[in-house]
Order: C-alpha cells, then structure tokens, then sequence
C-alpha cells in the first residue's frame, strides 16, 4: 500500500469518488427530469439515462455483473417494453396536455418515504460491517455467483416461484380476455405480456447465470459480508 | 505511459476493424447476392470488380442534405442513429479473435452479459427513430423493431446462458478456452437458436418485417436521408459482424482449428465469421419476408422450447460428465 493510499481520508477522496459523485448526480437529475417532463416519450428515454447511470455506479463499486444485469433487464427489455407500450398509446410528439397529475403532492410523499426507508436500512445494516477488500472483488461474477447460490438459495428459489406464479397469472388471464371477446387477440401483444414472466421464471431450469433472477436480491448478496 | 498507449493502439485496431469489417460484409453481401440472381453487381467503382462500390455509396451520401421533418422530435431524430451504431463498437471491444491478451480489446469478466446487454441498447435507436420521425410507417416499424425485440431476446439470452453453464463461465475468453470438439453436437440446437434470434434482432431477412421496404417504405429509418441514414445502415453492417463474431465464439470454438491455436488461431476465427456472415446473405437471397404473426410464433413456439430443451440438455450432460 502506497503512502497516498494509507493517507487519503473524507475530504481528499479519490478519483473513483469523485467519478461515482458526479455520475449519482446525473443519475438523480435525469430522473427528476423524468417525473417532470411532460413529454412521454422524453420521459421514458431520460429513465434510460438514469438507469444507465446507476449501472455506471455499480460498475464504480467494482459489482460489474449486476452492472450488466441492470442494462439487460431494464433497459434492454423494461424500458423497450414501456417505448412499445407508449407507441400504441396517442402520446404525441410535444408536450402531452395531461402529463401532469393531481397526486403529485402524494406520489412526492410516498417517494420521499421510500427513499428514507432504504437509506435507513442500508445505513443500520452496514454501519459496522468491515468488508475485506483484499480477496477477489466482492461484485465479480464468480462471488456474486458463489453467495447466491451457497448462502442465498432459499431467497432464490422462493424467488423463482413467485415469478412462476406471475407467468401462470399472465398466461390465465391473457386467456380469460380471449374467452370473453371473440375477436382475434393482437398476437403481438398477447406474447409481449407473458414474455416479461417468460424471461423470469423460465429460469427455473437451473442455469447458474440466471441473470433476471440474480438483479432481485442485490442487496442480500451484499449482506453476506 | 505504456499502458495508455496500449489502450490507445488498442481502441484504434477495435475502430478500424469497426469501420472495415461492416463495409466488406457490405461489399460481399452486393457481390453474393449479385452472383446467386445471375448478375454481375457493382463493376465499375475502383476499378477492379466494383471493390470501391460502397466507399462511393458512402461519399454520395455524405453530400446528401440532411433534412429532419418539420413534424419531427428533432434532438432524438438526429441522436438516433448514434444510440443505434455506437453499442456495436462497444461489443466488438469485447470479442475475442485468438488466443491471449494481446487478442481482445478488453477483457470483460462478465463477457456474455456485457455484450448481450450493449446489443440490445442498440434496438432503442431503431425505437427513437420510429416514433420521432412523425410518420405513420416509422412509427409501425418501431412497434415491430420492439416486439421482435421481446420475442428473440429471450431465446437469445437461454442459449448463451446454455454455452455459459457448459463452459463453467461467463467470460468469453474463458469460453473458448474451455471449447472441445464435442461440443459442437452437444450445443448445435443452441447455436442455430442463437444465430436465428441474432438475426432476427438485426432485421435481417427473413426476419425483415420491421423495415419491409416494400410494405412499411424502410420503417424506422423513412425519414432519414443523408449520412444518418448511412449510419443506420452500418450500424445493420456491423450487427452481422457481431453477430458473427459472437456465434463463432460462444458455439464454434473461436480460434480452435483442426492444427491447433497456436499462431493462426485468429485466423480460424476470421475464417469460420466469414463463413457465418456469407450463410446471413445467403439467406437474405433465399428466403421470403415471416409475416409478423409469423416472426412471433416462430419465436415463442419453437425457439424458446428449443432452446429451454437445449439448457436442460446441457445440464445433464454436465452433470453426467462430472
């Protein structure tokens, strides 16, 4: 260890913090823009930026498999899904006139909470954790990979089912439409909605890179430290 | 400073291979195509058998105007074509051609998600692009460019998921390392899934409903004129070379080859792309447009089964082996 190292303390932070600072302020701004915009499509293109930011700061803090987890599930699939969504919608081009709505007072609340809530869990559930930082890097495929399925199977596969059940429900009531209207589904559609359960519980088979599984529990991983 | 001029040397290798490698496909695919319908193709740019043909192609459209319509969302018209061109660049840092360090631009511990999730970022180019446009076809086209997204995703990802589970790692180095013979039969299923889903998230044909030119007049890309939509159509160019860099790769044994790796190894891999890449502009000539009721059943009904099949296929022989 070089003497810069041993000696860089809160107020001379390094390079990595300033970058994850910076980035985290992006990342907040494009998602203020998000809620505020009123053009929808605006909206969901600024949620790209600040999901991308966030797998930005995942890769800062050396966790590069959920780093690509989080670009492949939401915004390979989730945000594709939302922009075909909003396609079939009239959203125009400009400002849509109803973009704003009369909960935002209480969505602000509910948010504000939210955010303290998971700043107060991870704040408690790491104050006085020590974590090694000379084994392999704790965010690698092979660690991430190891823990979940060693320490975490339970919380896994109970995961598993839940998405399970969340296919079942999707292909049920996708049917249930079908039976009450005669008309020909818009195939397209039909499969776009099961295709989100699909993608999850088809996982199920076991493959060790499982990856829509391995994004829900991020925080547990890091819990094993 | 060694190190960054390593980095340096490296990137440009990676761009100049991103500039050239998707105009020879390009060249090729005129030439192939040419020849299977009985033509001769572009013979007179540069000289000797048209070779120049598309860098003329790239200057007649350089000098084009490049109009945005008045209807148009213009900061995300104009910004499309970069969103869908430049996730290209970013895989082909990550796919080995040889053996080694000296082989791959960058070595990423989780190869296979990286490239798989930089790929689809691509797709919301083609998005942007359709519903900016303001025209009702760009907009039909985006709709189609992202439930053939949704549908071919999946398959994709099961498949790689299969190589990863037989290989015991995500790192595309690490893949072809671990590569034997017999894995060729063992993942063959696997690797027709991927490279038929890999196709079909480029557009190519048959799987070209989102940009039928005949039907929806190019789709996403209507409003585009000039260089932009030059950078859509390399951006098309350079998805067959991922896609076939990618499929050597994860299902062919990248640099393996009957006398072993030593030494040409890179050019095995060169070799078995180009061969994938031919395959792709043979079958743009052979085969009619899916219909897109068509697009979406093939995907859920056969290649999704097939490839769930396939990673249960390659979970019993891996534990059967072990």
């Amino acid at each position: 260890m070089t003497l810069a190292q041993a000696h860089h303390g809160f107020l001379s932070p390094t390079g990595v913090e300033i970058a994850f600072l910076l980035v985290g302020l992006v990342t907040f701004g494009a998602a203020l823009v998000t809620v505020t915009t009123k053009q929808l499509v605006h909206a969901a293109l600024w949620l790209v930026v600040a999901l991308g930011g966030l797998a930005v700061e995942y890769l800062l803090l050396t966790a590069e498999f959920i780093a690509w987890v989080q670009v492949l599930i939401y915004v390979g699939s989730v945000v594709v899904l939302l922009l075909f969504g909003l396609m079939l919608t009239k959203a125009p081009i400009g400002h849509s006139p109803d973009a704003d709505s009369g909960n935002r007072w209480a969505a602000l609340t509910v948010a504000v909470a939210a955010a303290a809530a998971l700043v107060w869990v991870v704040v408690d559930a790491f104050r006085a954790t020590w974590i090694d930082l000379d084994g392999p890097a704790a965010g690698s495929t092979e660690v991430t990979g190891a823990s979940l399925f060693q320490n975490w199977v339970l919380p896994f596969e109970a995961l598993s089912v839940l998405l399970l059940a969340a296919l079942v429900g999707a292909i049920v009531l996708s049917r249930r439409a079908k039976a009450e209207s005669s008309s020909p589904p818009v195939n397209s559609r039909a499969a776009t909605e099961s295709s989100r359960s699909v993608t999850e519980s088809s996982d199920n088979s076991g493959s060790p890179s499982s990856a829509s599984d391995a994004r829900k529990n991020p925080a547990e991983q890091e819990g094993t430290r | 400073m060694n190190d960054a001029l390593d980095v340096a040397l490296r990137l440009l290798v990676v761009f100049v291979v991103f500039l050239t490698f998707p105009l020879i496909v390009g060249q090729t695919e005129h030439k192939v195509m040419a020849h299977m319908q009985g033509r001769l193709g572009p013979m007179y740019a540069g000289g000797f058998h048209g070779w120049a043909q598309l860098v003329a192609d790239g200057v007649k459209f350089v000098q084009k105007e490049d109009i945005v319509p008045a209807g148009a969302d213009r900061r995300i018209f104009q910004l499309a074509p970069a969103v869908a061109l430049l996730p290209y660049l970013l895989v082909l840092l990550a796919i080995p051609i040889g053996p080694g360090e000296g082989a791959v631009g960058q070595v990423v511990d989780a190869g296979i998600f990286f490239v798989l999730a930089v790929m689809g970022v691509g797709v919301l180019g083609s998005l942007m692009a359709g519903w900016a446009s303001a025209n009702k076809f760009s907009l039909l086209g985006g709709l189609r460019t992202a439930a053939q997204l949704l549908a071919y995703e999946l398959p994709m990802l099961l498949t790689a998921a299969s190589v990863a589970m037989a290989a015991g790692t995500v790192s595309l180095p690490g893949i072809v390392d671990a590569f034997e013979w017999w894995w060729l039969p063992w993942q063959i299923t696997g690797a027709i899934v991927f490279f038929v889903a890999g196709l079909a998230e480029l557009q190519r044909p048959p799987f070209d409903m989102p940009v039928a030119d005949s039907e929806i007049i190019f789709g996403a890309y209507t409003e585009y004129t000039g260089l932009r939509f030059a950078l859509f159509l390399l951006a098309e160019y350079a998805g067959i070379v991922v896609l076939c860099g990618l499929t050597t790769v994860l299902f062919l044994g990248g640099w393996h080859g009957p006398w072993g790796a030593d030494g040409l190894g890179w050019v095995w891999t060169l070799l078995k792309a180009a061969v994938l890449a031919f395959l792709v502009i043979w079958l743009r000539v052979t085969y009619p447009r899916l219909r897109e009721d068509q697009l979406q059943k093939l995907s859920w009904t056969l290649l999704v089964p097939l490839s769930l099949a396939q990673i249960a296929l390659t979970g019993i022989v891996k534990v059967v082996i072990r």
